[in-house]
């Protein structure tokens, strides 16, 4: 960026990166203008927050975030993340990755790391497709929708993210859309703030892939993310999910339980 | 205090339309511009009507639209 | 609070002597997943951690395991996993991911036999070539075989000085023969231990370039949390640590990468001699293997032979020059390994044209002396 003026959030991006390179009106930029947006306003300090994400279009956030920040391996984040909580439990570990990244190839350490709650906040970005190899089914992908890798139609059942991530024992689940921006904004938030494994899926429209593949234009994929959502306060088990009828969105858990740290730490006490 | 003004930094602009669209208050319209990287950018059409809500500059995926001291350059 | 270091001699076996030789060494992080023969390091570090306040996690997988790792490296500490040849096989893509972001790290390889499940409760030699070729891409790897107990422990902890000094992942090459041996084992007084730490940055947070390196190739490293805000990619990256798709940027990196390492071929070698100052046949070993090529050589200098043991202590990068020299005067080069031809390939390269005779040795055992000495006598006659 070249502009003389101070951009608003210019602390908390890196700015020599700007323009990012996401494709117009995905929505992978709106999710990191509403991580670096909760970050301001909780006036946090960016030095104790380490940006960790894995590989897809999504997991290129962690780049332009001020932060201390790792681009890991495909599906690796999560790990990658674990081993950051546990050495340094001062500093808040954050994942922003894929939901290929996170369901697909990562899939069991997600389980794993919510299982054992692990203090992170994961921010998963759901486009329902591995947007960057080109807009192949995947793990969240609606059943019989056409694809480079499933022309036919796929024949997968998706998985509901929230549900699984809730089953495993995640300490705090939400579900919003990158059309929901305070709500998002206010549930990353909580997150920052939350002690344990949180999770917020975030629907969020890949326009040049799953997109143009289902004939929608960015702004009708907006539209429907405002149009087809309805705010819930049910268990994650019932915020069903089909992009094309209805997606029930809200803050589903949030609950304490002591983290892997905090038992890792009573541990050690007891020990010496 | 000073008065502000949404203002779009051009180069970041990748013309989705998402102000276009989702701004409540109808600020913005399609100019006919086309900017260095080959997209359309929006133009204000009735800077009045910004009560500064804010949504746009959030709904933006490129940073593009800020919210800054207006300097009186109209 | 219990010591760190645990001076004195001991009748231990050769994980328990690794795990202690990691403690020695300011180990804060091991994870891992269980492995025969390399599970008795898990288990030494989850009785001893707690205590020292070092942080033990046992995870889903080995993947799990070294991603990990390199998240603990960049967070400040020291770090650690061991494993056997499948596990080392589901690490190779992190264990790259560590040699192009430079986290160092150590990772143990107690080898069993191979190839797929194999042989789990048996020693072999055989992923020497998956450490040095595993990983995708141009790598240099460093990489040290321990033949004794003794050696578990102090390779141990020389693996972590490595690894600090050249920010790079470092492989200790053991196997079942010897993670499961007990042996004595001296582990000295803390002062007597010298240790690395990783070059910290000493230029303020606005002017640090991760990736920057000076002569010595090797950057100043930041820690999570330092104030530093760097940012790394396992993506090829310029100096700030940005993607950089550009042919010059990956010239750059992949080459100073590897020189680093290649550069200093001569220093991080390790080797032992026995009796090669006039030596016609050079016996060249490393590991467990090596210890009944010592007895062979000492057999054929009772009968006259003049042999000559070369032991390499570190494999990776392998010594060439070193290689070239010690075989000059040579009639012949005989390498003895447990594996069906691996390391063997390298000492052709370097002392062609010399004649090579490979010695090899697959399931469990290691050569006996009498197949080394039978093999120097044919050279001899
Ligand atoms: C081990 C490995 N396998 C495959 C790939 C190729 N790959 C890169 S990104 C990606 C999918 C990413 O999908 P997702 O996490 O949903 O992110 P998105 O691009 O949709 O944001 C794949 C399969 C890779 N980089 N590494
Ligand atoms: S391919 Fe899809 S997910 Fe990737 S940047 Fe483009 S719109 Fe976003
Ligand atoms: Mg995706």
């Amino acid at each position: 960026m070249t502009e003389e003026m101070k951009h608003p959030l210019s602390d908390y991006l890196r700015m020599d990166r700007l323009p990012h390179i996401w494709c117009a009106g995905c929505g992978l930029g709106i999710i990191l203008h509403s991580y670096v947006e909760a970050i301001q306003e909780l006036s946090m300090d960016l030095d104790k927050i380490v940006t960790v994400s894995g590989i897809g279009c999504a997991g290129r956030a962690s780049g332009y975030v001020n932060t201390d920040a790792f681009h890991t391996t495909h599906g690796r984040a999560l790990p990658f993340a674990t081993g950051i909580s546990i050495s340094r439990p001062d500093l808040k570990t954050v994942v922003i990755s894929g939901d290929g990244d996170l369901f697909a190839i990562g899939g069991n350490h997600l389980i794993h790391a919510a299982r054992r709650n692990v203090d992170m906040l994961v921010i998963c970005s759901n486009n329902f497709n591995y947007g960057m190899t080109g807009a192949q089914y995947g793990p969240t992908t609606p059943l019989n929708t056409r694809t480079p890798t499933s022309p036919y139609g796929s024949i997968e059942n998706p998985f509901n993210l929230v549900a699984l991530v809730a089953s495993s024992g995640a300490t705090m689940v939400s579900r919003w859309t990158v059309y929901h921006v305070y709500h998002l904004k206010n549930a990353i938030k909580k997150g920052l703030q939350k002690k344990g494994f949180s999770f917020i899926e975030v629907i969020s429209p890949c326009t040049t892939g799953f997109g143009r593949l289902n004939k929608q234009t960015p702004i009708e994929m907006m539209r429907q993310l405002r149009d087809n959502t309805k705010i819930m306060k049910v268990h994650p088990m019932e915020a069903t999910i089909d992009p094309s009828t209805e997606i029930i969105i809200g803050d589903f858990v949030d609950v304490r339980k002591p983290t892997y740290g905090e038992i890792l730490r009573e541990l050690e006490a007891k020990a010496r | 205090m000073a008065k502000q003004r949404i203002k779009l930094i051009k180069q970041l602009c990748k013309g989705c339309g998402y102000c276009i669209e989702f701004c409540p208050n109808n600020v913005f319209e399609k100019s006919e511009e086309i900017t260095e990287r080959g997209v359309t950018p929006p133009r204000i059409k009735n800077p009045d009507k910004c009560t500064l809500c804010g949504l746009c500059t959030r709904l933006c995926p490129d940073f593009a639209l800020i919210i800054e001291e207006d300097e009186g350059d109209g | 609070m219990a010591n760190r270091v645990l001076t004195g001699t001991r009748f231990v076996h050769g994980d328990w002597a690794c795990a202690e030789g990691a403690i020695s060494a300011g180990c804060g992080y091991y994870a891992a997943y269980p492995i025969t023969p390399a599970t008795e390091i898990a288990e030494r570090i989850a009785q001893r951690f707690p205590v020292l306040g070092g942080k033990f996690i046992q995870f889903e997988d080995e993947i799990g395991a070294i991603a990990s790792v390199i998240g603990a490296s960049f967070s400040g500490l020291k770090a650690m996993t061991a494993t056997s040849g499948p596990g080392v096989s589901l690490m190779l893509e992190n264990i790259g991911l560590a040699v192009m972001t430079e986290a160092p790290c150590v990772i143990v390889n107690v080898m069993r036999g191979g190839p797929s499940t194999g042989q789990p409760t048996m020693g072999a030699q055989g992923d020497v070539m998956q450490c040095r070729w595993g990983m995708h891409g141009d790598v240099e790897t460093i990489a040290l075989a321990p033949q004794s107990v003794q050696e578990m422990y102090d390779l141990t902890v020389e693996a972590f000085n490595l690894s600090e000094a050249y920010r790079t992942p470092v492989f200790l090459l053991s196997d079942a023969n010897i993670g499961h041996l007990y042996e004595r084992l001296t582990i000295p007084r803390e002062e007597e231990l010298t240790l690395v730490d990783r070059k910290r940055p000493t230029l303020p947070p606005s002017e640090y370039l991760p990736y920057r390196a000076d002569e010595s190739l090797v950057p100043p490293m930041a820690s999570f949390g330092d104030g530093y805000r760097f940012y790394s990619t396992g993506l090829t990256h310029d100096e700030k640590g940005y993607p950089d798709m550009s042919v010059e940027t990956q010239d750059k990196l992949v080459r100073r990468l590897c020189d680093k390492i290649r550069r200093n071929t001569d220093k991080i070698t390790m080797v032992e001699t026995l009796m090669t100052d006039d030596c016609e046949v050079l016996v060249v070993a490393y590991g467990i293997a090596a210890r009944s090529a010592a007895t062979a050589v000492k057999q054929a200098r009772e009968r006259g032979l003049k042999a000559g043991l070369l032991r390499l202590v570190s494999l990776w990068p392998f010594p060439d020059k070193l290689l070239e020299k010690m075989a000059e005067d040579a009639k012949a080069v005989i390498v003895a390994e447990m594996n069906y031809g691996q390391l063997v390939r390298e000492v052709e390269r370097a002392v062609k044209p010399k004649p090579v005779r490979f010695l090899p040795k697959l399931g469990e055992n290691p050569h006996t002396p009498g197949e080394i000495l039978e093999a120097i006598r044919r050279i001899d006659a």
